[in-house]
């Protein structure tokens, strides 16, 4: 089963994080990546911009732009992965090793229901 | 991360949402700071050992209140609070939060908090001070770093500002749709003015500013954060991050300035060129233009060029036009003469600022443009005037340098009795 695990954290908390510390965190989380791929179960990893670059579409009723993210929360989501994992368990698994090089904020994890890695 | 390090990053990004709420409660500046202060001390003491607070900026907004509130009392009663009656004693806030705090002022909070710093009758070095030291919580001791003066001299324009301010009065009624816009420019300005301080620094002072510039792309985030359909922001924080990007190539190893044309592209930041083109994209759809919008447009035309030569000038000139009929300014002007002296030729670019002249007598760049137009047009004699009359207005050694290389390049041209083509 494919699992996808969104990131959520506190964008002004993230934000203020300096060039190093940012980086020491990408590098341990990179750790962990590595030993998904060599096991051949990452799927596309995304880190997001900012909410501030974000555009919301209300498609309810005539189609509305509006700017800024789409629910306004303490946590944004910043990014996710697409892991393969065995079970609940597995996946639960791999964002603990996650959590444990980036702590704070949250993980949510969901099964992939339909999954086409490119357009073609 | 370590544990102090974790606290450190959450203070500091709660801070300006906390001290802008307690400055609401308390109606004063220094009352709100130290309360703030005293609720860091609490959370140092707390949080290591009951873990995080869900909202750290809730939990430091109640506390500081509370230990507010009994410091006012204290000193009202002239005695000491009984260990009953003090209301500061909260083992962990974190369950009393949702009933006792209202979050929906935070926007106008923060939006006060940094509009007091720009209150008009504070000039500009106390205005950045002020705002570096309230909002941005950095040190007095890092402040003056990076402006390069005394930690008593910091000290002491801080402590002028904060009784400027106090003597003005700060508004507290929340404010109107005109009244938050009216605000909203001036704290754009303001935050700005931090961005320039880091900016225009070169040589050895610019890696000690480089992080004024890095807190003013984090003020400007926060308030587009606040404001999310504002174009005017979106375009500030554009402009200050596809400039700030260019830093690592803007000088050498020896701190000489390296032109745009000249600058490795490779140094760029492209994750901060990306998030720059993204917002200003997303700011162009408004259809409501605005000087910073169009800044970061021409920045964005430069971050966009792979090579110098990709460059598209004529639409930089263009921008430069709109500019200059938005606010008029000698120095807007003499901007777009050099995006003309590529499109049209350097004659051209002559022309169009010597009517400058008068009014940018005392401006380094404006001798700097004028002498690399002469020199291009090979007379040479009149470039050494204007690049002499540049070194007398550098603002740093590293400009005076700058300039001297070009003075050189001359002396070698008339050695060899040729002219430069």
């Amino acid at each position: 089963m494919l699992y996808a695990i969104l990131c959520y954290h506190d964008e002004d908390f993230v934000g203020s994080w300096t060039r190093e510390q940012d980086a020491a965190v990408m590098s341990k989380l990179a750790a962990v990546q590595d030993k998904l791929k060599k096991e051949g179960r990452l799927g596309p990893v995304a880190r997001l911009l900012p909410t501030t670059a974000a555009t919301t579409l209300r498609k309810d009723g005539a189609p509305v732009v509006l700017d800024g993210p789409y629910a306004e929360t303490k946590e944004q989501l910043l990014g996710f992965y697409i892991v393969d994992c065995e079970n609940l368990d597995a996946a639960l698994g791999v964002a603990h090793d996650l959590g444990a090089a980036n702590p704070g904020g949250a993980y949510e994890i969901r099964p992939v229901g339909l999954f086409q890695p490119g357009g073609k | 991360m370590t544990d102090t390090a974790w606290i450190d990053t959450a203070l500091t990004s709660a801070r300006p949402q906390a001290v802008g709420a307690l400055l609401r409660y308390f109606r004063n500046l220094d009352t709100a700071e130290e309360a703030f202060q005293n609720a860091c001390l609490r959370a140092l003491k707390n949080w290591p050992q009951n873990g995080p607070p869900r909202d750290p900026a809730a939990w430091l907004i109640l506390v500081g209140r509370n230990v507010g509130i009994d410091e006012v009392r204290r000193t009202s009663k002239l005695e000491s609070l009984s260990d009953d009656e003090a209301i500061s004693n909260l083992d962990d806030a974190e369950e009393e939060l949702a009933e006792r705090l209202d979050g929906s002022h935070y926007r106008d909070d923060i939006l006060r908090l940094l509009f007091i710093c720009c209150h008009p009758d504070l000039p500009a070095t106390q205005q950045i001070a002020l705002a570096l030291r309230i909002v941005s919580g950095l040190t007095v001791k890092q402040i003056a770093r990076a402006f390069l003066v005394s930690e008593a001299a910091m000290e002491q324009r801080i402590t002028r500002a904060k009784s400027r301010v106090a003597a003005a009065g700060v508004p507290f009624e929340t404010p109107g749709a005109v009244e938050r816009s009216e605000r909203l420019a001036a704290v754009a300005a303001m935050i700005y003015l931090i961005f320039n301080e880091g900016y225009s620094a070169s040589g050895d002072a610019s890696e000690i500013r480089k992080p004024l510039c890095e807190e003013a792309i984090r003020l400007a985030r926060l308030l587009l954060r606040l404001f999310q359909s504002e174009p005017e922001i979106m375009g500030l924080t554009s402009l200050m991050l596809l400039q700030h990007a260019r830093a690592a190539a803007r000088f050498d190893a020896d701190g000489q300035i390296v032109l745009l044309d000249d600058q490795d592209r490779t140094l760029w930041n492209q994750k901060m060129i990306v998030e720059g083109l993204a917002l200003i994209d997303k700011a162009m759809r408004h259809r409501r233009s605005g000087p910073y919008q169009i800044q970061a447009a021409i920045a964005a035309l430069h971050s966009r060029a792979a090579r110098p030569e990709d460059t598209d000038w004529a639409q930089i000139d263009l921008l430069y036009a709109t500019l200059e009929i938005m606010q008029p300014s000698p120095v807007i002007t003499l901007n777009r003469a050099v995006a003309v002296s590529k499109v049209h030729g350097p004659e051209a670019a002559l022309q169009m600022i010597e009517p400058l002249g008068e009014r940018l007598s005392g401006y380094f760049h404006f001798f700097g443009v004028r002498g690399a137009l002469l020199m291009q047009l090979g007379r040479n004699e009149e470039a050494r005037v204007a690049f002499n009359r540049a070194i007398a207005l550098a603002n740093t050694s590293a400009e005076a340098a700058h300039i001297r290389t070009h003075l050189d390049r001359l002396m070698q041209d008339s050695q060899q009795g040729g002219t430069k083509t």
